[in-house]
């Protein structure tokens, strides 16, 4: 089972109606526009061999410029990103590198965003931090491409060979003669012009890259969102629309058993009631049921809601109970679980070591929050269904949209507006569906579905929650000889398969665990039983955090009894610069990429770690009450390190002056966004250390609003965030960025509070642990 | 009757005096740059100033409202060149940008009382203003810039 698993038709199904519809879209753009043959990227390949990155992902890439450049007579150059924006800077950064290829003038490049249609512009998934490493190349590849027709174009109508021509800064010159045509003057003549192959592309050299790596992009958007004209998914607006609200059944898999309408319906502005159907097992991203209250706006919407009478039927997960979930969690964690990895003979060594040291980590659900709460709009009129919603799989929206509605594929259309955060929420688009739904309901009229953020919190995809007991043996001079982990957490699984599959996934271990990259001879890492009561989704960087957290802090642990400094210590367990071999470890899932080509080098770990604590200062003197605590992990084939240093006051509260965090994340295409995502993925980290925290009682969360769901605020953040890229050419991989900062931070935020004061957090999060009774 | 002026204009509402403000502006208005984050006052993303003081539009009824004025991130200058504005996209502030307008506001409050406001008198203001892609750094430097300081 992969990350994108969608549980709806095989993708050829919609072949033919997409090409259509792309045809239709970009016949109004004029210019550079061809008829499409659209070949994906991997379509080359056969069909046996093993499919890494974009070519292993639901329609692949896809490299034609057709699909992503128009050329307008005046130049005005409109790039197409096909992915979603949700703050990662995407909407830069991919057009930024078809702009380069181009050697477009970026100050005449407009953005236009895709619609959800995967077979004209390849994979639209966004998450997994795999934008950026999946399409440089074919974006490179579709700029390359546009750049040599127009080339082509300049060549044949001053009759010259196309080796005297050189497209420019938005010109093609004849070298010989230093004469210019403008791209806007080519773009018709290009237009008719075959689209070279993929073989016969020159890309530039990297030395000629002029946007590519380089500061100075602003982001594309910045403009429209500081006057407030950026349009996220809360906001669409159109003609004679209605606005509805949901109550969805408390406890998942939950149904309505009966309910009254007569009061919602005596609220002004209610205009009609329906009842959305509830899901059936596995559940996927169905919506969750209950009952719409449709009104004249969204206020009506809410007062009509809290007027409704529903009796539930809750299911089988009524008693979910966070308290006694987690002792469950304990017990099975304490007991041999299924064996995942195995290398020596962890039992003999741990038997015979000289010092035993076990510690038991728990990680809570963490709901996403993301502050726009999920939207979305839909209007059906002439057999045809239109949705504006901000999701990160428009195609997953737009399939499920045409199954719930009985619509062929080729008659709806998702709009992907900006997304207000997504971290893995939006790639379920359960939203869209019941806009469709409540469209139908009220004879195709548009409806916006507004999910308040009470609705946000209780009907999450959780973070799962987590239980990682940890075992090791040390010998008499501190090195580590045996190293047992047992991780116990329901698994997103649990969402597709029914029934409960009650193991994490190949793909959740291999997050940080099974990928162990420790010089220990005698391991033994194991996955208990557990079973979901609640839906458990990809919460950014996912079992990378649970598996971190324990895993860095239990290092530290060790270097303490080992009576060694944390940061020799860890290096020490790294080991030397080498491929790590997993020995044992069936079909090693490493996001997706090949792991020849990905594989888990130590040497960049090393790396990391060296880099974050010479620029953090590592050792230096701290004022009393403070602390540096150091992690490194690897994720989403990225390399990082962070060190924090922790203040704890006398009455145990903590503060936090100063993180620095180093990443290897290969070469880099717009360097501020890859240092915004670190300095994002810090103040997420600390909220998973400090704060976060979804606990349920009698099923149902027993969090509401942001005002018992606590997040990082501004006066919790540090006053100083460092961020260091170690530099590389274009001859490596680029790895992940989006996701990959996070799992370091809340286990060096411990690990500063434990040098800080020492005490030892072992259960997230922080809250009042430290708290002073007196 | 409940009369207003919003961004200069007058506008007068007939409907629930208990709606909130937010809605008003949203759904009414059209004005969406005033974003829905948690409908209790305890996010900041539905900033507005109120007869010029920074104000959750959420928990703000349209009586309460009656007769002020209201100004949005839309109205906070005609060219959306105010100096925290250009300060915000100098320094590439927003990752999703969802919160930002709130931040806006808030922050252009606070500049109107303190125009050279330290790290704490920004932390102690702009508090209330949750980002949740977590731009704090750059917002405490953006104010910075804005103050010219």
């Amino acid at each position: 089972m992969t990350k994108h698993l969608r549980g709806i038709a095989p993708p050829s199904s919609i072949e033919n109606v997409s090409r259509r519809s792309a045809l239709k879209g970009m016949a109004a753009t004029g210019g550079l526009v061809l008829a499409l043959t659209i070949l994906p990227h991997r379509a080359a390949h056969a069909a046996a061999a093993p499919k890494w990155g974009a070519d292993g992902m639901p329609h692949g890439a896809v490299n034609n410029p057709e699909a992503f450049v128009s050329i307008a007579p005046d130049g005005t150059v409109t790039i197409v990103c096909h992915r979603s924006e949700m703050g990662q800077g995407v909407r830069t950064g991919m057009p930024l590198i078809v702009a380069d290829e181009l050697d477009a003038d970026w100050t005449k490049v407009k953005i236009a965003q895709a619609t959800g249609d995967e077979v004209r512009y390849g994979n639209q998934d966004t998450d997994g931090s795999r934008s950026t490493r999946h399409f440089i190349v074919p974006m490179r590849q579709v700029g390359a491409a546009a750049r040599m027709m127009l080339e082509a174009a300049a060549a044949k109508r001053w009759g010259v060979d196309v080796s005297d021509v050189e497209a420019k800064n938005h010109e093609v010159a004849q070298k010989s003669t230093g004469k210019t045509l403008g791209y806007g003057e080519l773009a018709a003549d290009a237009s008719k012009l075959p689209v070279p192959a993929t073989e016969s592309l020159k890309l530039k050299d990297p030395s000629q890259f002029r946007y590519i790596g380089k500061e100075g992009t602003n982001i594309v958007d910045g403009f429209n969102i500081t006057t407030g004209r950026a349009i996220y998914g809360q906001d669409v607006r159109l003609p004679g629309q209605k606005y509805a609200v949901i109550a969805r059944p408390p406890v998942m898999g939950g149904k309505v058993t009966s309910y009254d309408a007569m009061d919602a319906k005596k609220v002004p502005g209610v205009v009609q009631i329906v009842e959305i159907p509830a899901p059936s097992y596995p559940m996927m991203f169905q919506p969750s049921g209950g009952i719409a209250v449709i009104a004249d706006n969204t206020w009506a919407a809410i007062q009509g809601r809290k007027a409704l009478k529903i009796t539930w039927d809750d299911g089988p997960h009524a008693t979910y109970d966070s308290q006694s979930y987690r002792a469950a969690l304990e017990a099975t964690a304490r007991q041999p679980g299924k064996v995942v990895r195995a290398d020596g003979d962890f039992a003999a060594a741990y038997a015979s070591a000289d010092k035993k040291v076990e510690a038991e980590y728990y990680i809570p659900h963490n709901a996403h929050a993301t502050m726009e709460p999920p939207s979305a709009t839909c209007r059906i009129a002439d057999g045809k269904a239109e949705v504006w919603t901000s999701v990160q799989s428009p195609q997953a929206a737009h399939d499920l949209v045409a199954k719930y509605l009985g619509l062929a594929p080729e008659n709806v259309t998702v709009n992907v507006t900006l997304l207000g955060g997504g971290f893995g929420r939006k790639s379920k688009p359960d939203f869209a569906v019941e806009a469709a739904l409540c469209s139908k309901a009220v004879g195709g009229a548009p409806v916006k579905v507004v999910w308040t953020r009470e609705d946000d919190i209780h009907n999450d995809f959780f973070h799962t929650v987590s239980l990682e007991r940890l075992e090791a043996g040390l010998d008499k001079d501190g090195k580590v000889v045996a190293w047992r982990h047992n991780s116990v957490a329901p698994t997103i699984g649990a969402l597709f398969v029914a029934p409960d599959p009650r193991h994490e996934l190949n793909w959740e271990l291999g997050q940080g665990m099974s990928d162990l990259p420790f010089d220990v001879k005698n391991l033994s890492l194991e996955n208990g039983e557990a079973e979901a009561h609640t839906k458990i989704g990809w919460w950014r960087s996912v079992s990378n955090v649970p598996h971190g957290f324990a895993i860095q802090s239990f290092v530290a642990e060790l270097a303490a009894a080992a009576g060694k400094d944390q940061k020799a210590f860890l290096l020490d367990l790294i080991g030397s610069p080498r491929i790590v071999d997993l020995g044992n470890v069936k079909n090693f899932w490493d996001y997706g990429e090949n792991p020849e080509v990905y594989p888990i080098d130590t040497g960049r770990l090393r790396n990391v770690v060296e880099l974050v604590t010479e620029k953090a200062g590592w050792g230096r003197q701290v004022p009393k009450g403070h602390g540096l605590g150091l992690a490194a992990h690897r994720s989403f084939v990225s390399y990082v390190a962070a060190v924090i240093e922790a203040a704890v006051d006398e009455k145990g509260k903590v503060t936090i002056p100063r993180v620095d965090i180093a990443v290897d994340c290969g070469p880099t295409v717009n360097p501020d966004r890859v240092r915004s995502q670190f300095e994002g993925a810090v103040i997420m980290g600390l909220g998973v250390g400090l704060m976060n925290e979804i606990s349920f009682k009698n099923g149902r969360v027993e969090q509401s609003n942001l005002d018992d769901y606590l997040v990082l605020r501004i006066s919790d953040a540090p006053r100083e965030t460092h961020v260091y890229i170690v530099p590389h050419g274009y001859d490596m991989h680029l790895g992940g960025v989006g996701e990959p900062g996070v799992p370091p931070v809340a286990p060096a935020l411990m690990n500063a509070i434990f040098a800080a004061s020492g005490k030892r957090i072992r259960s997230l999060p922080l809250g009042g642990q430290l708290a002073s009774k007196a | 009757m409940i009369t207003l002026r919003v961004n200069g204009q007058t506008q007068s509402f007939d409907g629930d005096p208990s709606m909130p403000v937010l809605w008003y502006l949203r759904d009414v208005l059209g004005l969406t740059g005033t974003k829905f984050g948690c409908g209790v006052a305890a996010c900041g993303a539905c900033t507005i100033h109120l007869d010029g003081e920074a104000t959750r539009s959420c928990q703000t009824q349209m009586s309460d409202a009656n007769g002020k004025q209201v100004t949005t991130i839309e109205g906070l200058d005609p060219d959306g060149n105010h100096a925290l504005q250009k300060a915000w996209r100098a320094l590439n502030v927003p990752q999703c940008g969802y919160c930002q307008a709130g931040q806006i506001m808030q922050a252009a409050a606070l500049l109107k009382q303190t125009p050279h406001p330290s790290d704490d008198d920004i932390d102690n203001t702009m508090y209330g203003n949750i980002c949740r892609c977590g731009t704090y750094q750059r917002i405490r430097a953006a104010i910075k810039q804005a103050a010219g300081a």
